[in-house]
């Protein structure tokens, strides 16, 4: 979540989706959320029955645009372009919120002098090391000091780790009234200055007018008086400049002042029933819980190095010490003290990229020995199947957790090189262990939502035969490695030994009971008696070793010894905000960053939009009832004073008080791999030209150049030359496994289809209903094609020189098992990926289509190159 | 007890399908076979015996791809600058997917009921039209007596199946299963007084706002004399014919009487004709 929490401080929805519903006008880009969320859709359907417009950007008509006052039908992959558009229409026409702008965000601030930008160097940034592929963002910093960022690439800019980034963060130059020519504001008025009307419309493919529309109608809702709010999903993060395009709404959505406010925010909606969760207390390999990144082998050498590194001197990641010693404490209990950093060499370093395709390619490479798959499904959820089924039969083992025994299970025998003789199940030597799980009903746990809730769930009934809960299963791993590393002597075995293991069980089975989990998660300190009191906020942690917590953002859920996400006092006994529905992080919080809903002096913007504000008499802040987001008894006049640290540090008129200097970041100096501003640049394989720069794709981005993983020409390959997006459709659950098995939404989709025009359909010389082949340079599938007019070609090009492109959509449901079956439409994607998270690009490539069923089943990945012009001519 | 129903508003409705798989799930229904039909995202087709509710999408305006070709006239030479395309749906607004989740209409005349010869359909308390699985023998009247085309036959055990309106959540005090699973309270259930009322304020509030084809489909006795107004009742931005629903439905037992009279009367006019041709080959045997 780098883009949200460069920009404001913290990687999760800014807002709620029961606030959308106060929202004027909703723009909804890189989501089809109606089809998606279909529960939480319900408020943005309410905030229509208020009056408020609604705006969906996307390639395809869907049912959210069937519901939508304006559809906006791009061409995929060119939402910075569009973005980016609205942007410089803002500055232009003079609709940006000023006194929002000049205080609440880094629009004053001064850039160093020897920042250049893409308008100087046709698409790059200053700093660029073409031989590393990769920038050096030294002059991308601030004038008169150096900061941190509060997510993202914090290592990034480390240079020599002996005093805290960002100590003297009050020397940052500022010009408040945005002339000074390398001030934020100008910097970003330059950048966007060719991103015009006339621009968006060469590029995106819509209309002028259209577009002018929509900016119309979101300045228009936007102010004191009104906000204006962004849904987008995995439409945005799965490219290769993916968190660029979430900065670029960030810079929207503070440009125009929405942020912190009712109405506003940006709401990132997640494709899982708890992948916030699942990057708040990450599965990721970089990442500890809470946003702590996973130390570095070269130069996080110590807990002091590490912190040195890695905090910042101002706002509330300087107490990042706390946090990690916390967790220290949570994982490794009594063994972790004082005297030995609290076991801090026992946590893994990271020695390089170690991201899913990363490992998958690693895998190929015969580099990997063993491979836990658990609540995935990757050889039909994640790119390039073909390549993940060839790599796990290179693995010894491989552990599988599923309800049924999922592609991803029977790698070895299930896909169509072996339809082909092409391989040969018996070769394969890989030992798969496959263990049927528990469902949600059947264990207890929590669910952190898209929008930072924690959501507490009983077990109804006990799961069936040998199924059982994740927790189960990695409690009892857990426990089986200490009994087997109990007498070692091996020093690299202490981090199992130390390990805090005892959670108490019930049941037949002795299922862990998931309270206490939360509980240490929540965290705790020990009194006098040696009982534990329960912490109810992060800023009770200590780095002394005093406190407990398995994840700092959550501490609080357990306050006073009570399951708070467990909670349900219904919307009719509290107001709308509901705090009393279950927790969410940070304390509680629904909407973030809520000092912003004040006007500098303290005053709501508006009684319209009130939400926070100062209260004079009692020196405190009010709310409508959700937890301030702001230092408790903070003046709004308050400056600190020159060389404050910690947050003692963060001004009165500062609501961003995760960041350095408590602004939101218009102009990200550090924490991005691919730049300060987003840039237009075209997907990885395109179907044009980037009509704004020399630099087509994103420089920084991540190839995996290797023969099972061919890409072609950037552009204009007559081979490929419709874009080709894919998606989710309501009746399927992602990569199938829990839907592909159940007959009552089986029958609801129960083939796999592409959606294409008519006008394409008629090129191709097929009918609805029938059908055809889609090739990539990865591979060929066979599906229906729906032919419908809710797909239609974009026209692309500058002005003399405009053609007509088509959009091919394909939903990724479907593969080899279930009830219903079809070929596995991620088997037409390559690996490549976005530098900062190393997200595929999986929403905009390029194919080509074919009526008929001409699909020999052949994958690159063991049939070798698919040349399709030879074909054609033979 | 006031009788109970249905207002589906298909203004908000979003094709979720949610409704269909709470019913189904609730009532333990069979799913329909896994056949992809090509009708937009439609894929069970029709209200039947497995399927009680049903979501339809209609994609408007334009020629349905299935009837051949598309017109491409626009597509080629249209490169002048400037140029509109003229195809598909305009982002403007002219071309628009309407949804709507289509449910038995619990009808105040319901000819499913009326033409039962066992008494398994009956009304309940709670003024719904249910049928009794117990008693019910198969014949098949009420299904040719529907004119909606609601109520089916299971092919597998003969019987006639159709929404119950959840008659045993309702025994239990909870909604029906359709109207609890709707995200966006495009399915509401409640009193049918309450319901038209809420559905004429509707109705105001989309005039207001520009939304001029929203009716009312079925709410009263006046508006729909053929079936005495239905207790699951819609609001639709156009002809009924669009969501395959009848512009005029008519319970035929409500037109038995005139269907008497009118046998009646011929039967009169055949014995006249009788006796008159005899009358006059009398006269002309004279």
């Amino acid at each position: 979540m780098p883009g949200l929490g460069t920009s404001f401080g913290r990687g999760g929805a800014t807002t709620f989706q029961q606030d959308l519903a106060n929202s004027d006008c909703i723009v909804i880009e890189g989501s089809n959320m109606a089809e998606c969320h279909p529960v939480g859709f319900q408020w943005v359907m309410e905030a229509k029955r208020r009056g408020a417009t609604l705006i969906h950007v996307d390639p395809r008509f869907t049912r959210t645009s069937a519901v939508a006052d304006i559809w906006v039908p791009l061409r995929a992959g060119t939402d910075i372009a569009f973005l980016g558009g609205l942007v410089n229409y803002v500055i232009e026409n003079d609709r940006y919120f000023h006194d929002y702008v000049v205080n609440y965000t880094n629009a004053n601030a001064i850039i160093r002098e020897g920042f250049e930008d893409t308008e100087d160097l046709d698409g790059l940034f200053s700093g660029w090391e073409p031989d590393k592929g990769q920038y050096d963002p030294e002059t991308w910093q601030y004038e008169g000091t150096e900061v941190a960022p509060s997510a993202g690439q914090k290592e990034m800019s480390a240079g020599a780790a002996e005093a805290a980034r960002g100590e003297d963060v009050t020397h940052r130059q500022t010009d408040d009234s945005l002339q000074h020519e390398r001030c934020v504001f100008q910097l970003l008025k330059r950048h966007y200055s060719r991103y015009t009307p006339e621009a968006v419309a060469e590029i995106c493919g819509i209309d002028e007018e259209l577009f002018l529309r929509v900016a119309d109608e979101l300045t228009t809702n936007s102010g004191p008086e009104r906000t204006a709010a962004f849904c987008y999903a995995v439409g945005w993060t799965q490219h290769t400049v993916g968190v660029q395009y979430i900065r670029t709404a960030s810079i929207l959505q503070l440009l125009l002042g929405n942020m912190g406010r009712p109405g506003g925010g940006i709401m990132a909606l997640r494709g899982h029933a708890s992948i916030q969760g699942s990057t708040d207390i990450p599965t990721l390999y970089n990442l500890l819980p809470g946003y702590l990144p996973v130390p570095h082998a070269d130069h996080d050498t110590s807990l002091d190095e590490y912190v040195a590194y890695n905090e910042t001197a101002t706002g509330y990641w300087s107490s990042m010490d706390a946090y990690l010693v916390s967790l220290l404490k949570a994982y490794f209990g009594d063994a972790a003290r004082p005297d030995n950093d609290f076991c801090y060499d026992h946590l893994p370093r990271m020695s390089g990229d170690h991201s899913h395709m990363t490992t998958v390619t690693a895998m190929e490479d015969g580099l990997v020995e063993g491979y836990f798959i658990m609540g995935e499904n990757p050889v039909v959820g994640s790119m390039h199947g073909a390549l993940h089924r060839k790599a796990a039969r290179n693995l010894r083992w491989c552990v599988v957790r599923d309800f049924a025994p999922t592609e991803s299970a029977e790698f070895w025998r299930t896909g169509p090189e072996f339809d082909r003789g092409e391989v040969d199940p018996a070769d394969c030597d890989t030992e798969v262990f496959f263990f049927p799980c528990a469902a949600h009903t059947e264990k207890d746990g929590a669910f952190t939502n898209t929008q930072r809730l924690l959501q507490w769930h009983e077990k109804a009934v006990e799961p069936p035969g040998d199924a059982r809960s994740e927790l189960w299963f990695m409690f009892h791993l857990g426990n089986r490695l200490k009994e087997l590393y109990a007498d070692s002597n091996d020093p690299k075995d202490r981090p199992i030994q130390d390990l805090a293991w005892d959670y108490p069980t019930d049941g037949a089975h002795d299922e862990p009971v998931a309270e206490e989990v939360l509980a240490e998660i929540s965290g705790w300190k020990l009194n006098e008696d040696g009982e534990r009191e329960y912490l109810s906020s992060y800023t009770e942690l200590e780095a002394d070793g005093s406190t407990v917590a398995g994840c700092w953002i959550y501490t609080g859920a357990y306050a006073e010894g009570r399951n708070l996400p467990a909670r349900r006092t219904p919307w009719w006994e509290q107001n709308w905000i509901a705090p009393e529905w279950a927790w969410a992080w940070p304390d509680n919080r629904r909407i973030l960053y809520n000092r912003a809903s004040a006007a500098p002096d303290g005053t709501p913007w508006s009684e319209r939009k009130k939400y926070v504000w100062w209260n004079p008499d009692d020196e405190e802040w009010s709310s409508l009832g959700d937890s301030v987001d702001f230092v408790p008894g903070r003046p709004p006049d308050y400056h600190p004073e020159e060389g404050a640290t910690g947050t003692d540090a963060i001004a009165g008129n500062s609501p961003f008080i995760m960041q350095a200097d408590g602004k939101g970041w218009l102009f990200v100096p550090t924490g991005l791999l691919d730049g300060p501003l987003p840039t237009h640049y075209e997907p990885q394989e395109s179907v044009t030209e980037n009509l704004l720069y020399g630099q087509q794709c994103n420089p920084a981005r991540i190839e995996w150049n290797r023969a099972s993983n061919p890409y072609h020409r950037a552009f204009d390959d007559e081979r490929f030359p419709h874009v080709l997006t894919t998606y989710r459709l309501t009746e399927h659950h992602t990569a199938g496994g829990m839907s592909r098995w159940v007959a009552w939404l089986s029958e609801l989709m129960p083939e796999l289809f592409c959606e294409i025009s008519p006008q394409l359909a008629d090129e191709v010389g097929v009918r609805n209903g029938e059908w055809v082949t889609i090739r990539t340079a990865r591979g060929e599938i066979e599906c229906r094609a729906l032919v419908t007019e809710r797909m239609r070609p974009v026209r692309v090009g500058r002005k003399r020189n405009r053609r007509w492109v088509h959009q091919v959509g394909l939903p990724y449901h479907w593969s080899y098992l279930g009830l219903v079956t079809g070929d596995t439409v991620n088997e037409l994607i390559g690996f490549v990926a976005d530098p900062n998270v190393s997200i595929q690009e999986s929403k905009a490539l390029t194919c080509a289509v074919e009526r008929g069923k001409r699909s020999r089943g052949r994958r690159v990945v063991t049939s070798g190159p698919l040349v399709i012009d030879e074909e054609r001519d033979a | 007890m006031t009788a109970k129903g249905f207002l589906t508003d298909t203004t908000v409705c979003i094709g979720c399908k949610a409704c269909e798989v709470a019913c189904k799930q609730w009532n333990q229904l069979p799913d329909d076979g896994f056949v992809f039909t090509g009708t937009s995202y439609d894929n069970t087709g029709d209200l039947g015996a497995s399927t009680w509710r049903h979501v339809a999408f209609i994609e408007r305006p334009g020629k349905h791809p299935t009837d051949g070709f598309a017109d491409l006239s626009w597509f080629e030479g249209d490169e002048a600058p400037g140029a509109k395309p003229a195809f598909g749906p305009d982002p403007t607004g002219d071309f628009s997917w309407l949804m709507m989740s289509d449910v038995c209409k619990h009808c105040v005349h319901a000819g499913c009921l009326d033409v039962c010869p066992t008494g398994s359909i009956i009304r309940t308390e709670f003024e719904s039209v249910y049928v009794q699985p117990d008693i019910c023998n198969g014949c098949g009247m009420c299904v040719a007596a529907c004119p909606f085309g609601v109520i089916d036959r299971r092919e597998d055990d003969g019987r006639a199946w159709k929404c119950t309106l959840c008659y045993d959540r309702l025994k239990g005090g909870m909604e029906p299963a359709c109207a609890k699973a709707c995200p966006t309270d495009s399915i509401v259930f409640g009193d049918v007084d309450e319901l038209r009322q809420i559905a004429e304020q509707r109705v105001a509030t989309l005039h207001e706002r520009g939304v001029e084809e929203a009716y009312l489909y079925g709410e009263s006795a006046e508006s729909q004399p053929g079936t005495g107004g239905l207790n699951a009742f819609f609001l639709l931005v156009d002809d009924p014919e669009y969501y395959n629903l009848p512009p005029d439905p008519v319970d035929p037992t409500v037109t038995v009487g005139d269907s008497w009279r009118a046998a009646a009367a011929t039967g009169l006019a055949m014995v006249a004709a009788v006796v008159g041709v005899f009358v006059s080959i009398g006269k002309a045997g004279r």
